[in-house]
């Protein structure tokens, strides 16, 4: 194959890339967009085996059916609920692929002289410093989805002082790293100091904000390949990592703007914890109903919206929920759903659930369109969700003051299914729970779910 | 423990202290339950229905009044003025729930203390957000109200709600709600239900929220003055602001045709809100409602307990009993507030119960425990409006805008600094920068309209695509040092898993959304 036909290939494959993005942005095309994405790495894996100046075939043929073996065994056996943990890991190997490139560019470069051996060290330093970030981000990340690790937020003192000083270091570093022609020294302490800064960047968010830092990984392991591609003066991989790498942001922006946080101090890490939470007394008291009081609600009533939470991901009740919702449906009850935008652990985990469990995917609508339809509800089921059903967000001064928030309380009964009267992620307090309209119903949400479809 | 429920002995009273459903769930709380015959009957609950739930009939009032708990609405008769002598038929040590009025019923109370009793006054409910389940006057108002709006349109000679017909246009009825407490707001609702316009007016501003949550206008005075007393009831106004609302209420007579008054100050008569003059500037067949005509009414022309029709034609209703005018609904409502009281006197569910005084609900509750006048309880203040306060000083940092110089500046400095790069860098660098640049804005266009739900997929794929990093790998596999083709190796096959899990996941996710 001739250099200049893999540089088409190259091409093809870019625009196939940016089509699959485009696709995966509506609902009729995203199948599609998918395919597109295949097809354009099947291209450009394709255009760069057969490249003359690629060797070493077998190893490469070997290393890939090891790999995509493990891959596609990860991906079938994966639950929906552990999307969040598999999407984050993924994040790492990318990371680390990006080290590991990084260093191999280092070690072994083409000849290079005057101010582009200096562009290609820089390049270097910085390849393998967003990698390295996006390397152990991700596996911290991994971890606290998972709960190996505590998912509360990491309050180191000085934190905002250790990452600037780590930023600081590193800059340092880069510029002697230039300056020395490359020092083995310089980059391994780099890598070390990246790593570690990584990791407390991700452990100093909350677990409640985890579905914005997987998103920003996401975004950081994009620009990691655009860095790749510099230094290795590779347009298509430049092409891919800026365009995930910019697609990443715009998601956490856009969830960013749900939660109503800055963007520059979700990038800068840490975003999570500048509020206080306030305690978790009481509020009142609240009123428990059962699953079959709920029943005989849910059958008399003409518009009901479900709310999912975390909790119904936990529980697993998504299968229950569906079911519900058909046999209502079947009676010519209105159900819909009502998705907050950061419910769940991944932005649209809530979708992900509902589409396996075959709830049709017109009828679960987002925040914004179903909010103003809460007050000619009868009966809100709020299964799981605690943060993004919380009026204390409309309070200035609570900690989760401004985020825009489902409001459930407007509709004429509220259930809220919920293990016990713990707090959220947020560790913020419910009014929600003690309002007269509001009944609770505990327990397993999914045990509670398919007692209430027993009983309709 | 046996429960008694007699049939009301009041004259015209219809309701009843236990429906069917309250009786059963009496019963899951470990009571026994008798009802004297027919004691539903003006409620429509027949003898069998009581039956059905597990309840036993008495047969007279002596055998119902006999049990170690009796429920009743009106408070037991002390057999003055030809009534039957209800106390004294109650048992030793039994405890009675009925509403009392203590402060108004001196004589009343003086008998309950003579005999070894416990009284319980459903009209003394603490308010508090624990106590709502048993608020009886809640629940009375709240029908009151309703009933109050039946009745003014039951004597109005016309629609409510405007129409448009072919027999030319109907103007909507105006309501004003003078007062918005439960009595106040359930009428405000049903007067917006039938379709009338609703102004509504109370002296407190803290409830002008509800009001408006309604659906009715708040007529607002230029005043100002706190009326809230801390208990979650209004107080007296002071001189100035009561000239200010008789001549808001004067000008709203004009133009109004139904009047609902529930004013209401608790220990004291009820304050003249309508005077005479008002009532006689106002448009003839218009009707006024006084809810608070039991204590003396609101509107001066009220009669207690009557319809009055003034010289103009103005239906002046002063009804005591508009709860009694949905019985079925009125003992629905109060049987459940005894109910949820009950379940607070019988922690075990055993049917025993016991009467703990350090909880402020039962102390409110209680005004006589073994013959001893224990009204009126130590005050709780609790009240919405206060609570409110520290909440707003609370200072909410604001949100730093960076200023238009800022932003330039920072603009230019980035200009400056990439055109020193550039001056620096080679051409072949640029070339890839322009790449990179373009790409960053087209990946901005394609995603930021992507649809919510699609966030995962959207995710798992640029996770997928991001595996691109494997063609660099690829690329130094062949190099010469070994250490390079394996760290190269490494890279290939981790980047391989990203990009074949990421895209098998991303197929498993999009094959379930289905319309």
């Amino acid at each position: 194959m001739s250099q200049g036909l893999v540089s088409a290939a190259y091409i093809v494959a870019a625009v196939l890339f940016i089509m699959s993005l485009a696709g995966l942005s509506k609902q009729e095309t995203a199948q599609r967009g998918c395919y597109f994405g295949m097809a354009g790495m099947a291209i450009a894996l394709i255009a760069t085996v057969l490249n003359p100046s690629t060797e070493g075939v077998i190893f490469i043929v070997v290393a890939m059916i090891v790999g995509g073996t493990i891959g596609y065994r990860l991906a079938k056996k994966v639950e929906m609920t552990e999307m969040p943990e598999l999407v984050a890991i993924l994040h790492s190997f990318v990371g680390l692929a990006a080290v590991l490139v990084g260093y191999n560019s280092y070690l072994d470069h083409g000849v290079l002289v005057g101010a582009m051996k200096n562009i290609h060290l820089v390049e270097v330093f910085i390849g393998v410093f967003i990698g390295a970030v996006t390397f152990t981000g991700s596996i911290v990340a991994f971890a606290k989805l998972r709960g190996l690790i505590d998912t509360k937020a990491l309050m180191l003192p000085h934190r905002h002082k250790l990452n600037l000083a780590a930023l600081i270091v590193s800059g340092y570093l880069m510029v002697s790293f230039v300056n020395a022609d490359g020092s083995t020294t310089a980059l391994m302490l780099m890598t070390l100091i990246a790593f570690a800064f990584g990791y407390h960047l991700v452990a100093s968010i909350g677990g409640a904000d985890m579905p914005v830092v997987v998103s920003m990984l996401n975004s950081y392991s994009g620009w990691a390949a655009a860095a790749a591609g510099f230094m290795l003066s590779n347009d298509l991989l430049i092409v891919t990592g800026a365009l995930v790498g910019s697609s990443g942001a715009i998601l956490s922006y856009i969830m960013c703007r749900a939660m109503n946080r800055s963007f520059i101090s979700v990038i800068a890490g840490g975003f999570g914890t500048d509020v206080v939470a306030t305690g978790d007394e009481e509020q009142g008291e609240h009123f428990t109903t059962s699953a079959v009081e709920v029943a005989d609600l849910l059958t008399s009533a003409q518009r009901v919206i479900i709310t999912p939470g975390y909790g119904m991901a936990v529980a697993q009740a998504q299968y229950p929920v569906s079911e519900i919702t058909q046999k209502l449906r079947a009676k010519g009850i209105d159900v819909r759903f009502g998705i907050h935008p950061v419910a769940g652990r991944l932005p649209g985990h809530m979708n992900v659930l509902l589409a396996e469990a075959k709830v049709p995917y017109d009828i679960v609508l987002e925040m914004d369109e179903i909010n103003d339809d809460f007050s000619d509800t009868d009966v809100v089921l709020v299964i799981g969700a605690n943060d993004t059903v919380n009026p204390a967000a409309k309070e200035p001064g609570s900690p989760i003051a401004g985020m825009p928030i489902l409001e459930v309380w407007h509709a004429k009964n509220v259930v809220v299914f919920k293990r016990g009267m713990a707090t959220g992620y947020a560790g913020v307090q419910n009014p929600l729970f003690f309002k007269e309209n509001t009944q609770m119903l505990f327990g397993d949400a999914k045990e509670s779910v398919e007692q209430i479809l027993k009983a309709l | 423990m046996i429960i008694g429920i007699p049939k009301e002995s009041l004259a015209g009273e219809t309701r009843v202290a236990a429906t069917p459903q309250t009786v059963s769930q009496l019963i899951k709380l470990g009571f026994e339950v008798t009802v004297e015959t027919g004691a539903g009957q003006a409620a429509n609950f027949a003898n069998q229905a009581y039956i059905d739930v597990g309840a036993t009939i008495a047969a007279d009032n002596v055998s119902a009044l006999n049990n170690k708990i009796v429920l009743k609405v009106n408070s037991p008769t002390d057999g003055t003025s030809d009534s039957l002598d209800e106390i004294a038929l109650l048992q030793d040590k039994s405890t009675v729930i009925s509403f009392v009025w203590p402060a108004q019923n001196e004589q009343l109370m003086e008998k309950l203390s003579e005999r070894d009793i416990n009284v319980m006054a459903m009209d003394c409910v603490p308010r508090m957000s624990r106590s709502q389940s048993l608020d009886a006057l809640s629940s009375m108002a709240n029908i009151g109200g309703y009933r109050a709006v039946i009745e003014a349109a039951h004597e109005f000679g016309r629609f409510f709600t405007g129409q448009i017909t072919a027999a030319g246009k109907v103007p909507p009825a105006k309501v004003l709600i003078i007062g918005a407490g439960v009595a106040g707001l359930s009428a405000l609702g049903a007067a917006g239900s039938l379709g009338a316009i609703v102004r509504a007016f109370d002296t407190r501003p803290e409830v002008k929220e509800q009001i408006n949550s309604m659906g009715a206008e708040f007529l607002e005075l230029e005043f100002d003055e706190e009326s809230g007393s801390g208990d979650g009831y209004a107080k007296v106004m002071s001189k100035e602001f009561i000239d200010a609302e008789m001549a808001l209420f004067a000008e709203q007579a004009k133009d109004v045709d139904i009047i609902i008054t529930t004013a209401l100050i608790p220990g004291k008569p009820a304050p003249k809100l309508i005077t005479k003059a008002m009532v006689d500037s106002m448009k003839p067949g218009s009707v006024i409602v006084d809810l608070a005509a039991a204590n003396g009414g609101n509107c001066e022309y009220c009669v207690t307990g009557e319809k009055h029709i003034t010289a103009n034609g103005v239906k002046v209703l002063g009804y005591t009993d508009l709860p009694g005018r949905l019985p079925a609904q009125s003992s629905q409502l109060y049987g459940t507030n005894l109910v949820n009281l009950l379940k607070l006197l019988t922690p075990q569910k055993d049917g025993d119960i016991t009467i703990d005084f350090d909880d402020e609900v039962v102390r409110g509750v209680t005004v006589v425990r073994d013959g001893e006048i224990t009204w009126p309880a130590p005050p709780i203040q609790v009240s919405v409006a206060p609570q409110a306060k520290p909440v707003a000083d609370v200072v909410v940092p604001e949100k730093q805008e960076m200023s238009k110089t800022v932003k330039y500046g920072l603009a230019l400095a980035g200009l400056i600094g990439f055109g020193a790069i550039a001056n620096y860098a080679p051409a072949e660098f640029l070339a890839h920068f322009t790449v990179f640049v373009l790409t960053c804005i087209i990946g901005y266009y394609v995603v930021w309209n992507v649809s919510h739900s699609l966030h995962t997929p959207l995710m798992s794929v640029t996770n997928a695509i991001s595996g691109i990093i494997i063609v660099g790998a690829l690329l130094q596999v062949g190099s010469d040092s070994v250490i390079v083709t394996l760290l190269a190796i490494v890279a290939t096959l981790i980047a391989t898993i990203n990009i074949v899990g990421g895209f098998a996941v991303t197929q498993r996710m999009l094959k379930m959304f289905k319309k």
